[in-house]
């Protein structure tokens, strides 16, 4: 399996912090991002946002990188500290 | 050091720790605060969430890229998270080096990364409800500037 979690406003927006989603051959962050889209019309629109971004094993990545059975995927907005 | 962490943190202390070696001439310190006006709104306090584990990698491998580009001797970074009310301390840097220059361009360096690349994300109560801030283009623009600079002077 693999554990995703969402953060701030998409963890609010989607009621959830973590899932677990089952890992495939040659999975990327993409094919994550286009599974998750499909569960309903919210989740699409969240996962459809331009400024999202995700993180493998806590290294933020692009849409490409490859997922593996028992990575952290992370779903999150731009950051806003300091 | 790095601390994320709810609790708040004593300036001077914080400033007693950086200040026991005497090779350090210089010593920077910033403290980022919470403000009452944000984009028109007031506001009465902020909500700080962030990513336990990957926050504190990203500062790590801030601290260690500001070393590559500096010679500083102590570096201090906490940034707090929870609940904070009006004027209260988000986030310390602090910085010691030999000479000032150093000191001074490290710690800009370290708030400005800090700001856009660790995952902290703030969430503003104001007098109209509650509001997760959107991150300013401004703040990307100085992090890629940082980044050219110092390609540029890597290069010379």
């Amino acid at each position: 399996m693999i554990k995703v979690l969402f953060f701030a406003r998409l963890r609010e927006q989607l009621s959830t912090d973590s899932m677990q989603v089952p890992a495939s051959e040659n999975m990327t962050t993409e094919d994550i991002r286009q599974q998750l889209a499909k569960t309903n019309d919210l989740w699409a629109k969240v996962m459809a946002a331009d400024s999202l971004l995700v993180a493998v094993n806590q290294q933020i990545t692009d849409w490409s990188h490859s997922v593996n059975e028992g990575d952290e995927v992370a779903f999150f907005p731009p950051v806003t500290g300091g | 050091m790095i601390y994320v962490q709810q609790n708040d943190f004593d300036v001077a202390d914080e400033y007693q720790k950086l200040a026991t070696d005497n090779q350090d001439g210089a010593i920077v310190t910033f403290v980022g605060k919470v403000r009452d006006f944000n984009e028109g709104l007031g506001v009465q306090g902020l909500s700080l969430e962030h990513y336990p584990g990957m926050t504190e990698k990203v500062l790590q491998n801030l601290e260690t890229e500001a070393r590559e580009h500096w010679p500083l001797n102590k570096i201090t970074i906490i940034h707090r998270v929870g609940d904070l009310k009006l004027g209260e301390q988000i986030v310390f840097i602090g910085v010691t080096s030999q000479h000032r220059k150093a000191a001074f361009a490290a710690c800009e360096f370290l708030i400005d990364f800090l700001k856009t690349k660790a995952p902290f994300w703030k969430k503003e109560l104001t007098s109209q409800g509650s509001k997760w801030l959107e991150a300013k283009a401004s703040d990307n623009e100085v992090s890629q500037q940082w980044s050219k600079k110092l390609t540029n002077d890597q290069a010379n």
